[in-house]
């Protein structure tokens, strides 16, 4: 008599895979890549291929030396790379960028406990370790053979930018985040694909454009420069760092545009999307305790089921 | 908070049998009867080895909660043997050599019901429980509280259709049944419901209701669980069954479409359950389609008599893919309470691998009782009791929609199973612990 395979129910699942959601992000950044190089050249290109490379070499090794499965076929550690790369300048020394990769999966990542177990953004977090190392290079954006600053600082002390530049983002800035077009087509997929949902990019964008509002500047500018667009497309919506229910994304969204619209208008740097991330990141698992799902056929009240 | 929202997922349809009627297959050589095919303590056999028995004839009566056990073919008894359940459990079973002439036992008469404590007690004596999969003996449903009854024939379940075809092939008796369990219990309304995605069953009875006082077709969404009673109740009158309750403390019975219509059939003819329609279908069967068998035929011979397989199947499945149980064997026989046999090749029944959870969010979107099931994973693993109290784990059905939906292939429902049994284990430690 042949036994046959016993499992427990379900016996199918659907076709999703993480393997297949990570593939989805990067289809999804592909065209603020292509942007990239349009703007910077093939210098772009290559300090994306180094963060990619170095990220799935630092998760590999790794996993290798601590006797772990090896998980760079799941392809986040090239999401990884690729975010990491849209946060740096075309300009920056190679090396500089895979230091930043090595960071973000090794100390971000790994150490924590690998995909789903990091509880900072590995990219974000990365940014900043370099951005607080290397200031000086990793604030030189260079566009169309003049360096200078990104137009934040003007968009901020009232002077303003071309919406237009902006949206196409040919001007100084980070090889990623500068694209505006590039970037919301990229969330379009994402959303299409139903790899992430509307809450955190549309609370996130919102609360900042409404801030900005508030104290006096133009919603458009400050929502098409810096890295607010990339961080709320691609980063605040990290699976392992943001909030899980529906509501908690929307007050997870509306935390961070506060933060990173307190940090351009007061903080003492230009740009404050990757530290909003961070904080906010931190904020996360309370988050998550605090807007837990109520069963159906439970009462709201404390205790009230049981009585 | 809950809003209007219909919970649950679309799951893939697979109703490839839809179209089928279903058909009798020939009267095996042997059946072999469980004596636990309902929920409640397993029956009481109540024939000898040796002794002959005719179709209709008891073979197992409950002790409390239970539906009694009857011949399915008439024959000689030549054993009572323990027989493995799905679950774990050992009953006894009783095993019958036809002789193949299908004998009337003399006890089957039409039963005289003149009010609701002899109609109970007919429900009982016909054998039947909840023909939707769980197997709740129906005579336990029945109440003078409820006010509305819900005929269920949302089927959401891929693959089975004997639901759709009971109302489209049995619709006089599914209409008499309701009006039946109308009549006695008096409920004020009556409510069909179904998914769209049996159209022409949704059509006909929609048009059968129209001129029946208090009858209502409800349409629903195709989601996977629609035919869950908590969820169910829900979308149809929008109630609540708080936990640890009943659906008739919110004054509503559930009862299955197969399950109603075969109460007007019993009250009609006098003859107990002792067939059941069946889907037989799934990637490795030649020809899906619908068959009539008697209860305790071997799931084997059943796929056989109706047309068999392509290749030798590596998984077989009673009831539906998302909450049916795998069987261990081709022998073992089919239940009362079965809708499906569902044969996978050994391709789609090999087992995904699991990998590290990335908090995607996808089981906590799609829990039909908005439970956290990525929480309840992290508790189980820390054996934290108070912490699986408070995700209020024992509210989980095991519909698998979580464990479907992982991307990262985790056995969530599963988890919730152990979750669940870890929580009454802990239970009845600290009981103990009182006594001493």
């Amino acid at each position: 008599m042949k036994l046959l395979t016993v499992s427990a129910n379900p016996h199918v699942r659907d076709n999703s895979s993480t393997t297949a959601i990570m593939r989805d992000v990067i289809i999804a950044l592909v065209p603020a890549l292509i942007a990239a190089i349009v703007i910077f050249g093939v210098q772009a290109l290559l300090v994306t291929l180094v963060c990619v490379v170095a990220a799935v070499l630092a998760e590999f090794i790794w996993e290798k030396a601590m006797k772990l499965p090896v998980t760079i076929g799941d392809l986040s550690a090239v999401v990884t790379g690729v975010l990491l790369a849209y946060c740096l300048p075309s300009t920056i020394p190679l090396w500089m960028a895979a230091l930043g990769s090595v960071i973000a999966i090794i100390v971000v990542k790994q150490l924590f406990g690998g995909i789903g177990c990091n509880f900072a953004n590995p990219a974000a977090t990365a940014r900043i370790v370099l951005f607080l190392s290397f200031s000086s290079q990793m604030a030189s954006f260079t566009y169309d053979g003049v360096t200078g600053a990104t137009p934040l600082p003007g968009i901020v002390s009232g002077e303003g930018a071309d919406l237009l530049t902006l949206f196409l983002g040919t001007h100084g800035g980070s090889l990623g985040e500068v694209c505006g077009l590039a970037l919301i087509i990229g969330g379009i997929y994402l959303l299409v694909r139903k790899v992430i949902s509307w809450h955190i990019p549309v609370a996130y964008l919102v609360t900042v454009a409404v801030f900005a509002l508030l104290a006096g500047q133009n919603p458009l500018e400050h929502l098409l420069s810096g890295g607010l667009l990339l961080g709320a497309i691609f980063m605040a919506t990290d699976y392992s760092t943001s909030p899980m229910t529906k509501p908690g994304k929307l007050i997870y969204g509306v935390i961070l545009g506060l933060l990173t619209m307190a940090i351009r208008l007061w903080g003492s740097y230009p740009e404050g999307v990757s530290f909003a991330i961070l904080l906010g990141n931190i904020l996360t698992p309370h988050i998550d305790k605090l807007t837990r799902h109520t069963p159906l056929g439970v009462s709201k009240k404390k205790g009230g089921a049981k009585a | 908070m809950f809003g209007k929202r219909t919970l649950g997922i679309h799951v893939r349809d697979e109703k490839n049998t839809s179209d089928s009627v279903p058909q009798v297959i020939p009267i095996p050589a042997k059946v072999t009867i469980p004596m636990s095919m309902h929920v409640g303590a397993p029956c009481t056999p109540v024939v000898k080895v040796g002794q002959e028995v005719k179709v209709g004839e008891p073979i197992g009566t409950p002790g409390g909660l239970g539906a009694p056990i009857h011949a399915s073919v008439s024959g000689k008894v030549t054993a009572i043997q323990d027989l493995l359940m799905p679950n774990g459990s050992t009953v006894p079973a009783v095993v019958i050599t036809s002789d193949g002439k299908q004998t009337v036992w003399e006890g089957v008469k039409p039963p005289e019901v003149h009010d609701l404590a002899s109609f109970t007690e007919a429900v009982k004596q016909s054998g039947l429980v909840g023909l939707g999969g769980a197997g709740f003996p129906t005579w336990a449903k029945l109440t003078t509280e409820a006010d509305t009854l819900l005929v269920n024939g949302g089927e959401c379940e891929p693959y089975c259709t004997t639901g759709c075809r009971t109302m489209l092939d049995s619709t006089d008796d599914l209409i008499q049944g309701a009006k039946l369990v109308k009549q006695y219990t008096g409920v004020k309304k009556v409510i069909i419901a179904i998914e769209d995605s049996a159209p022409k069953a949704l059509e006909k009875m929609q048009q059968v209701v129209r001129d029946i006082p208090d009858f209502e077709v409800k349409r629903l969404p195709a989601r996977y669980p629609q035919g869950a009673e908590k969820m169910q109740i829900f979308n149809t009158t929008g109630r609540v069954v708080p936990e640890g309750k009943l659906p008739k403390d919110v004054g509503v019975v559930v009862m299955n479409v197969a399950s109603v219509a075969f109460i007007s059939e019993y009250i009609r003819t006098g003859m107990p359950l002792v067939t059941k329609a069946v889907t037989i279908d799934g990637p490795a069967v030649k020809e899906p389609k619908n068959v009539i068998a008697p209860v305790g035929m071997a799931i084997g011979e059943i796929i056989e008599a109706a047309g068999g397989c392509k290749e030798e199947p590596s998984k077989v499945i009673y009831g539906g893919p998302m909450m049916g149980g795998a069987v261990a064997s081709l022998d073992f026989p089919m239940l009362k309470q079965n809708n499906a046999f569902l044969a996978f090749d050994e391709k789609t029944a090999r087992l995904p691998e699991p990998t590290a959870c990335i908090r995607c969010g996808r089981c906590v979107d799609a829990c039909p009782m908005s439970l956290m099931p990525v929480d309840i994973s992290k508790a189980y693993e820390l054996k934290d009791a108070q912490g699986l109290m408070d995700l209020h784990v024992n509210l989980c059905m095991e519909c698998g929609i979580c464990t479907y939906v992982c991307p990262a292939k985790r056995g969530l429902a599963f988890t919730n199973r152990l979750a669940k049994g870890f929580l009454r284990e802990q239970q009845s430690k600290n009981q103990e612990v009182k006594k001493g």
